[in-house]
């Protein structure tokens, strides 16, 4: 009862560790909000080609993809060797990418719908005849900015 | 010690020492998980589709710089044969026409470059000569930013970006591909 009575055997007192976990779910909470999980699991062999004048594409939640490469190994026995396109998880047909843009623009809102940018991911070694089909349904369904995806050179 | 006594028991709260372990879990799943790292690319704004043929402008030869990459991956600059390393410093001399030429641009407004590709030309080939090509804009803009306001063109407010902009506008025009050389 005794405010002033000695405690007995407390002549150490320990470094409090209960304020650890909230140190570490600070930590945590950050590295949730920055994180964005990976919503596309890659079906096709892409090597970003190098480029030198490139831009960074900051806003992510206004970037749209589209992978062209060959089919990876393990899917190749069903789709074959001839580069193939994939939008969000899964193959697609050339013609499925209006539908792709315009469910994209859908989901943003309208102030923002000119600033969306579709990211060309596409490997070094495929043949521009794909691409440029690409572009044309691109251009078709108006989506006019768009990022020929590249890396800093490494010299 | 000493021997605990009941009430000391029930003092006792749950044990929190192992709280720190879960969020450390927690921790390094988000740590690896984590990309913090952009997309970078070229940036590229296309012409808008429209299904008449486009008007074969009556375009002064002059002005037109025409690069072309075939299928073998080659180029041909204004009909000559050329090479992916020359392409800067050519475009840039035909830009701004340094010596007044008469077969190169008359001023760097009227300058048009035309990129023109077979369909079996491979990605990385165009995508080098269109970064060769716009490079060679980024510096020219930067050498008329550096002279008119002392900074680099990236600098530059959005503003004093239009003055520079409009002094040496980037005019390029893609032809549809045409259809050699084997696609893989």
């Amino acid at each position: 009862m005794s405010k002033f009575k000695k405690k007995r055997g407390a002549s150490t007192p320990e470094v409090s560790t209960a304020s650890l976990p909230d140190i570490i779910f600070m930590l945590l909470f950050f590295f949730m909000v920055v994180t964005v999980l990976r919503d596309s699991s890659l079906k096709v062999q892409v090597e970003i080609p190098d480029a030198t004048e490139l831009t960074k594409l900051d806003k992510k939640s206004l970037v749209n993809y589209i992978y062209v490469g060959k089919p990876l190994l393990k899917e190749q026995k069903i789709y074959g060797t001839k580069p193939r396109i994939q939008l969000g998880d899964k193959f697609a047909e050339l013609t499925d990418i209006p539908f792709f843009i315009a469910t994209f623009k859908e989901k943003t809102a309208e102030n923002q719908r000119q600033l969306i940018t579709t990211s060309l991911r596409v490997d070094g070694d495929v043949t521009m005849g794909i691409v440029s089909d690409v572009k044309t349904q691109l251009r078709k369904s108006s989506q006019l900015k768009v990022n020929y995806s590249a890396k800093k050179e490494v010299e | 010690m000493a021997r605990k006594s009941a009430r000391d028991r029930m003092k006792n709260e749950v044990n929190a020492g192992s709280m720190a372990d879960i969020a450390f879990l927690l921790l390094i799943f988000f740590l690896v998980v984590t990309t913090i790292e952009t997309d970078t690319g070229v940036l590229v704004r296309l012409p808008p589709w429209s299904d008449d043929e486009p008007e074969t402008e009556k375009l002064n030869k002059r002005n037109v710089y025409s690069v072309l990459v075939n299928a073998n991956n080659e180029l041909l600059v204004r009909g000559e044969p050329a090479d992916i390393d020359d392409l800067r410093e050519n475009a840039k001399k035909f830009i701004m026409n340094p010596e007044k030429r008469s077969d190169m641009a008359e001023t760097p407004q009227k300058a048009i470059i035309s990129l023109r590709n077979d369909r079996g030309t491979k990605y990385k080939t165009y995508l080098k000569v269109y970064n060769e090509l716009k490079a060679a804009y980024t510096e020219l803009r930067n050498i008329e930013a550096q002279k008119q306001f002392g900074k680099d063109f990236v600098d530059l407010d959005r503003d004093d970006k239009k003055i520079i902009i409009a002094k040496v506008p980037l005019i390029l025009s893609e032809a549809e591909p045409t259809a050699f050389g084997e696609e893989n």
